[in-house]
């Protein structure tokens, strides 16, 4: 089942550290964040560890959807 | 992240910073988030040390240039509200810090890149304060979130913007409302039109490439990522090279520019910044970034790093080049206890639902 994190607004590197942690027990993950850094900085790591990235900009808010290849 | 912006980023800030000094500057000088700060908290008159007030361009710049390029690729964003009282005490303990050591960690690679191997203390201080921020970050620490503003609130967020503005005219037209110092580092500088031309490209490139000093050092312990890494490797090669050329470059530990031997205060005050900017979320530099792009949070942590600047004058707190005083070490020693108190006491578990995640 999909597991989804609003990190919408928290300082760098939290929505990062987050991110990593959740991956840790789910394979499939929505993470909404509104920061252009944290977006770049959790598709990079995601696609590092050979992860599906999707992401999407609504308004200011970017939906980034992570699957197991 | 691509290698022309990684190359692009770090040659602006390595030779730019070298040219600056060749222009003016004081060695070692070119760019520095702590000292420049300094010293326009001195031409506004927030400390006295008469040797070190000149309202520098290249810090105004790199607001206006964050700004600029932010209103331009949409990446201006008015928000704020994640606790910026707490934010203006990390960045007054910022400022300390550095102010000990005699520069951010920016300056810090750009002393090593000068051949001043005090930069290597204080750098190896600044990882391990990093570390130190991480281990709160690991246990729960959220200062809780921002929130974006909207309609008449949005004003709050060009206020960074308009107050470089109104300090680049000041600056320019040698009004009377800034001090000037009459000698010293602060009568030491470039001509204006160089030292904004250099501040607006380092503000446009940091904005671009996100460029942080702290975030590099994190990002790489938290998942191994090089890419800010590769950014200092450059500036610092690009700076290196520049001060060869130049015949800047003089290895040592003795003698250099605005800098001290002590080695244990080099490395403390550098590592209470590391802290600082880990639990403030970005380094000196990136604060003032993130303050050109509308982040108001960014912008009380940098009027918390102009009251630090003050405090540390203020009770000749500062290094200098003959070292940190009696007082200037208490300083340090209490801001890391500051900081250490907000890692343990900002922890999630603490923070309202509605606030933390």
């Amino acid at each position: 089942m999909e597991k989804m994190l609003d990190l919408r607004g928290l300082s760098c590197p939290i929505p990062l550290i987050k991110t990593r942690d959740a991956l840790n027990s789910s394979d499939n993950l929505k993470v909404i964040v509104d920061e252009p850094p944290a977006k770049e900085n959790i598709i990079k790591f995601a696609k590092s560890h050979n992860y599906k990235v999707q992401c999407n900009a609504d308004g200011s808010d970017f939906t980034i959807v992570i699957s197991k290849v | 992240m691509n290698l022309g912006l990684i190359l692009l980023t770090g040659i602006i800030f390595g030779v730019g910073a070298v040219l600056l000094v060749k222009f003016g500057n004081p060695g070692n000088y070119g760019y520095c988030a702590a000292c420049q700060l300094r010293d326009i908290a001195g031409a506004v008159g927030i400390h006295k040390a008469a040797t070190l007030q000149y309202a520098r361009p290249e810090i105004l710049g790199w607001v206006l240039g964050a700004f600029g390029l932010a209103k331009m690729n949409g990446e201006f964003r008015p928000r704020g509200g994640s606790n910026p009282a707490i934010r203006f005490v990390l960045g007054a303990t910022m400022m300390i810090g550095a102010l000990a050591f005699l520069g951010c960690p920016l300056r810090g690679i750009l002393r090593l890149a000068g051949g001043d191997l005090n930069g290597l203390t204080g750098l190896a201080g600044f990882v391990a304060g990093i570390g130190a921020g991480l281990f709160y970050l690991k246990i729960g620490y959220n200062l809780g979130r921002s929130h974006s503003y909207s309609g008449g609130a949005n004003v709050t967020s060009y206020l960074p913007a308009a107050a470089a503005f109104i300090l680049l005219v000041a600056v320019s037209t040698n009004s009377a409302f800034l001090n000037f110092s009459a000698k010293g580092p602060g009568s030491m500088h470039a001509p204006i039109i160089i030292s904004l031309v250099a501040g607006l490209a380092g503000g446009m490139a940091a904005q671009r490439s996100r460029m942080c000093l702290s975030g590099g050092v994190r990002d790489y312990i938290l998942v191994k990522d090089t890419y800010l890494l590769k950014i200092y490797g450059t500036m610092f090669a690009a700076a290196l090279l520049a001060n060869l050329y130049f015949g800047f470059f003089k290895l040592g530990f003795t003698a250099q520019p605005l800098a001290h031997t002590m080695h244990i205060w080099n490395f403390l005050g550098l590592f209470l910044t590391g802290i600082a900017a880990t639990l403030a979320g970005g380094c000196p530099l990136r604060q003032l970034i993130m303050s050109g792009e509308g982040n108001t949070d960014a912008m009380f942590c940098v009027l918390g790093m102009l009251v630090g600047a003050g405090i540390s004058h203020g009770l000749n707190a500062a290094g200098s080049p003959a070292g940190v005083s009696a007082v200037g070490q208490i300083a340090v020693i209490v801001g890391i206890i500051i900081t250490t108190g907000i890692g343990f006491a900002f922890q999630e578990k603490s923070v309202s639902p509605s606030e933390g995640v």
